[in-house]
């Protein structure tokens, strides 16, 4: 390995290295405060080390690394993704009972194999990064074994989760069947020499869209999502909605841009009916939810219905849009995850929408951040989540998708009507229920997430100049 | 960049009468009223100097926003909007106001809601890039969300979700047209962009055409209202509370009919010429069944909200005769019922703050104890029916004129709403001031406060019966820049040989002058 490869891998080093470091620290001295810091700053520091890669690349680690500013930029998005998230879980699992530092070293293992997929460029990188990251998962998820609906929801996803994987393994191993390789470039310059794909190639690809799917939280490989959504801690659940899916949907965009999957008369059919199907369930049965929990995974999957349109626009600009749609739905659902796991205990997890009632005028700021966080989410103006429908209409338009436009329309709609039942809730008046009280970590990542809520909704322009920089396949 | 400051004032007023509300809920009504006051300031100041008659635009500033997608903060002002923003101004003061009584929970938050609509009316009344047209359009439907469903009746949180739905359902149809309209005119021409003057030209076939200006028309029938679209109104202006109501009749709907006038004459010239038989049917049917469902209302504040729907009538009809004069009366319409059903919202409101009912058969045989509080219902109802010498009366007779030129038939069915609206205006005076007493109201009259108010919207009402000339003066050049608009490009259209005609008595009628 020479010089430019270690620079290149540096971040994966960091975080490899943390959790490692963090268990030692553990066997010596247990100090919550202490282990939260060190976590704190190796993510910074990884995320740091992304600026000083970006002249080395486009460069690759053969046979297994492909790290261009397409993967760093992602690397990035997981990154800050899991940084927030670590800022948010300081008082939630501080209350916790028994060990808590533990939980920092499974959240760096995850994010671990989270970034090694953003940086996939073979099928053994990315069967191995799909494992770290549900293997940790199912430890997060269960975090808290004195709950039952916690365990549930942990075997819950440890089952579905090994048979999605299987499912991709076994189109893995179609693949590498037909074509004799697993390297992402041998495949894609096998697929063009080839020309028609062979039905075993097309089931392989199938097989993995499974695997991807039940990932993304696409009907109908869905299920698993209320429940584990309802389980998890609270700040468990904004990681499994975000870091873990920026991870598979890179990987996903990459590989689906590289095959062209777009021109494949098959796969359009298959990715159209998936996000319809995707957007509708979802929001229907996000409809008569009294969980806020459940309301806001099944909100998920119509997000990833919506966003998996853009894999058809076949188009760079395409891809900016739903990178652009990416970011703003995770600063979104972070901000959504981060009140409630601010306002539950754990003893009590605020997660019925009537524990909500009168927020507004107990907590006026607390209250705010969610409503900006619903609003994002239905896509009205002045948030993010409004710049973010609009970009992927608008690419969605100039690709001619109008039947997923229109679709994509009609449920923002009804994607509305649970959004403004919470948000009434919110607002009406006040009853007495018991509420945690705020930390100063909490109330600035808060604040940090209402302020790029609205900056990017006000003058997105700045992002998107930047997206438009990195991302090109 | 004074329509810059218009908005930035109101919106930094309505973060400041938040902050104010958490110590002292005077003060957030202050801020508000300084905020609302200094924008009317301008704008006056703007509105007396002389409007040059050419069809410039009066005052036309443009920022790149999002210049990746060809977007700008395009502001622009001609007559029509300038007209409508003092409309806009003067009663954002009047329901300040008419709220320093009757809202006494959280105010601060109240006021910030109330900026933030006001603010968003005005921009959608200045903005010339259709993507920020759509960014205001949306942005007053939020606060007025929550207008309604805090501080609203009995059936608050049904209502708001009604009006925010059909509201939010068709906005979105119409960003779509407005997308769509990006990509054609993109195509066309290789320039991507969202700005008004630069679409103004597009060609595009027919059937496109139409199809774009259905999704335009949707969010505009809706708010204006137009009667199969029309449900969430009764609800809406029903549970609002009384500066809720206001603004909702007197400003929200006017976003509708500006929308018409402003995007869809001028950006569809053919398309809504060959609409234009249905949109006056829309129109006629509007005032009719909306003057019929006012009658059968037991509800005072219900009568009043179903009158809107027949009094837009008027304005779907008169857009859609493509003649000056009917323009002209549709502009008057606006401001005449903007001021006069904003004043019968703010009766109700003050009745039901003493009696605590809006069910007229429990009222009658109120002019006894409030007799000036009966003598502003009457006018008002008087408005509202089109007695000559108060504005409506200008707005629905020159509408009728200009419509009598192009559709005789229409003309004809549109006149009898002026005798449908005889009886149930009538009606109100009639269950609500005089006729046997019910029961025995304990009831004030009206106050210094709520006197001054009324006064002003009385003498509003009048001046545009017996002078409406100001008004005609400052819209006339814009009105004309939309109507040459459509007839340029319909050069070719047989249509055009129609529409010319009652153009010409026009001129010769405005040289003549309205003289009472």
């Amino acid at each position: 390995m020479t010089g430019t490869d270690f620079l290149c891998l540096a971040p994966f080093l960091i975080i490899a290295i943390a959790p490692v470091v963090i268990m030692i620290v553990i066997s010596v001295l247990r100090n919550y405060e202490v282990v939260y810091g060190f976590s704190i700053l190796s993510l910074l520091f990884a995320f740091a080390s992304i600026f000083f890669i970006i002249p080395a690349v486009p460069h690759s680690v053969e046979p297994l690394f492909i790290i261009d500013l397409y993967s760093l930029f992602f690397l990035g998005i997981i990154i800050l993704s899991a940084l927030l998230v670590t800022l948010l879980s300081y008082d939630y699992i501080k209350q916790l009972e028994g060990v808590r530092e533990e939980y920092y070293i499974i959240l760096f293992t995850s994010t671990l194999g989270a970034s090694l997929l953003a940086v996939a460029n073979h099928f053994i990188l990315f069967f191995l990064g799909i494992e770290t990251l549900s293997i940790s998962l199912y430890i997060l998820i269960a975090f808290q074994r004195s709950k039952d609906s916690s365990i549930e929801a942990g075997i819950k996803y440890l089952i579905l989760a090994s048979v999605s994987s299987a499912f991709l393994l076994f189109g893995m191993a179609l693949i590498y069947t037909a074509f004799g390789t697993m390297q992402f470039r041998g495949i894609v310059s096998a697929i063009s020499n080839n020309g028609q794909l062979s039905p075993l190639v097309i089931s392989g690809f199938g097989m993995m869209m499974v695997g991807i799917g039940f990932k993304l939280a696409l009907v109908p490989f869905h299920m698993w999502t209320p429940d584990v959504y309802q389980g998890a801690p609270a700040p468990v659940t904004a990681y499994i909605a975000t870091v873990s899916k920026s991870a598979v949907m890179a990987i996903l965009i990459r590989f689906f841009f590289n095959i062209r999957g777009f021109d494949n008369h098959y796969f359009f059919i298959v990715i159209s009916g998936t996000a319809i199907l995707s957007m509708f369930i979802g929001n229907l049965l996000a409809i008569r939810q009294q969980n806020i929990k459940r309301l806001l995974a099944y909100s998920s999957i119509a997000n990833m219905g919506y966003l998996i349109i853009i894999l058809l626009t076949g188009s760079n600009k395409g891809i900016q849009a739903s990178i652009f749609y990416l970011i703003s739905y995770f600063i979104t659902t972070i901000g959504a995850f981060g009140v409630i796991s601010l306002l539950s205990t754990c003893k009590y997890e605020a997660e019925k929408i009537e524990d909500y009632k009168g927020l507004f005028w107990k907590r006026p700021w607390i209250a705010i951040v969610f409503t900006l966080s619903l609003l994002s989410l239905a896509g009205i103006p002045i948030t993010a989540g409004f710049i973010a429908k609009f970009y992927v209409i608008f690419e969605g338009m100039k690709a001619g998708l109008m039947v997923l436009v229109f679709s994509m329309i009609i449920n923002s709609v009804i994607g509305l009507y649970y959004y403004l039942r919470v948000i009434t809730t919110l607002f009406s008046p006040a009853n007495e229920t018991k509420l945690a009280a705020l930390s100063l970590t909490g109330n600035m990542t808060l604040a940090l997430i209402t302020l790029s809520i609205l900056l990017l909704g006000i003058y997105p322009g700045w992002l998107i100049d930047i997206i438009v920089r990195f991302v090109t396949l | 960049m004074i329509l810059v400051y218009l908005i930035v004032i109101l919106l930094t007023g309505a973060f400041l009468a938040w902050i104010a509300g958490r110590w002292n809920p005077t003060g957030s009504r202050i801020i508000s009223l300084i905020a609302l006051s200094i924008d009317l300031i301008l704008t006056i100041s703007y509105a007396l100097q002389p409007i040059p008659s050419d069809s410039k635009w009066l005052i036309d500033i443009n920022f790149a926003w999002i210049p990746e997608f060809g977007i700008s903060l395009h502001l622009a002002l001609d007559g029509l909007s300038l007209v409508l923003l003092l409309l806009t101004f003067f009663l954002g003061i009047i329901s300040v106001i008419i709220s320093w009584k009757e809202i006494n929970q959280k105010v601060g938050f109240f006021h910030f809601n109330l900026l933030l609509i006001l603010a968003g009316i005005a921009g959608v009344f200045i903005s010339l890039d259709l993507f920020l047209f759509y960014f205001f359009w949306e942005l007053m439907l939020v606060p007025m969300y929550f207008l309604i469903g805090i501080w609203g009746h009995e059936n608050r949180t049904a209502a708001s979700y009604k009006f925010f739905l059909y509201t939010q359902a068709s906005g979105l149809l119409m960003f779509i047209s407005i997308l769509a309209f990006y990509f054609v005119h993109g195509r066309t021409t290789g320039v991507y962009t969202f700005d008004y003057l630069q679409l103004l030209g597009t060609i595009m076939p027919d059937s496109t055409s139409m199809l774009i200006m259905l999704g335009f028309l949707a969010a505009f029938l809706v708010k204006l209202p137009v009667v199969p679209l029309h449900n969430w109104l009764p609800d809406a202006h029903t549970e609002a509370p009384t500066a809720g109501s206001l603004i909702l009749a007197s400003l929200l709907l006017k976003t509708g009919a500006y929308g018409l006038l402003r995007f869809i004459v001028p950006l569809f010239p053919s398309a809504s010429i060959s609409f234009a038989p249905i949109g006056m049917l829309l129109g006629v049917i509007g005032i009719l069944y909306g003057a019929k469902l006012a009658f059968a209302q037991t509800d005072l504040k219900r009568l009043v909200a179903y009158t809107s729907v027949s009094h837009m009538g008027f304005v779907i009809l008169g857009v859609f005769s493509f003649n000056e004069l009917a323009y002209q009366g549709v502009v008057m319409q606006m401001i005449a019922h903007g001021i006069s059903t904003g004043a019968l919202f703010i009766l109700v409101g003050q009745l039901y703050e003493r009696i605590h009912t809006r069910d007229m058969n429990r009222m009658g045989g109120l002019w006894e104890k409030a007799p000036v509080m009966g003598a502003i219902g009457l006018i008002f109802s008087m408005a509202s029916l089109g007695l000559p010498g108060l504005g409506n009366f200008i707005a629905e007779l020159l509408i009728l004129i200009g419509v009598f030129k192009t559709n005789i038939l229409m003309s004809c069915l549109a006149s009898l709403g002026l005798i449908a609206a005889t009886i149930y205006s009538l009606r109100i005076v009639q269950k609500v001031f005089f006729g046997n007493k019910n029961r025995d109201w304990e009831m004030n009259d009206l106050t210094v406060r709520e006197k001054i108010v009324s006064a002003s919207l009385v003498i509003a009402i009048v001046w545009l019966g017996l002078f409406p000339q100001p008004v005609f003066n400052i819209a006339k050049p814009a009105l004309l820049k939309t109507l040459d608009a459509q007839r340029e490009r319909t050069i070719q259209d047989p249509v055009k040989s129609k529409s010319e005609a009652p153009v010409k008595t026009m001129l010769l009628f405005s040289d003549i002058k309205i003289k009472y």
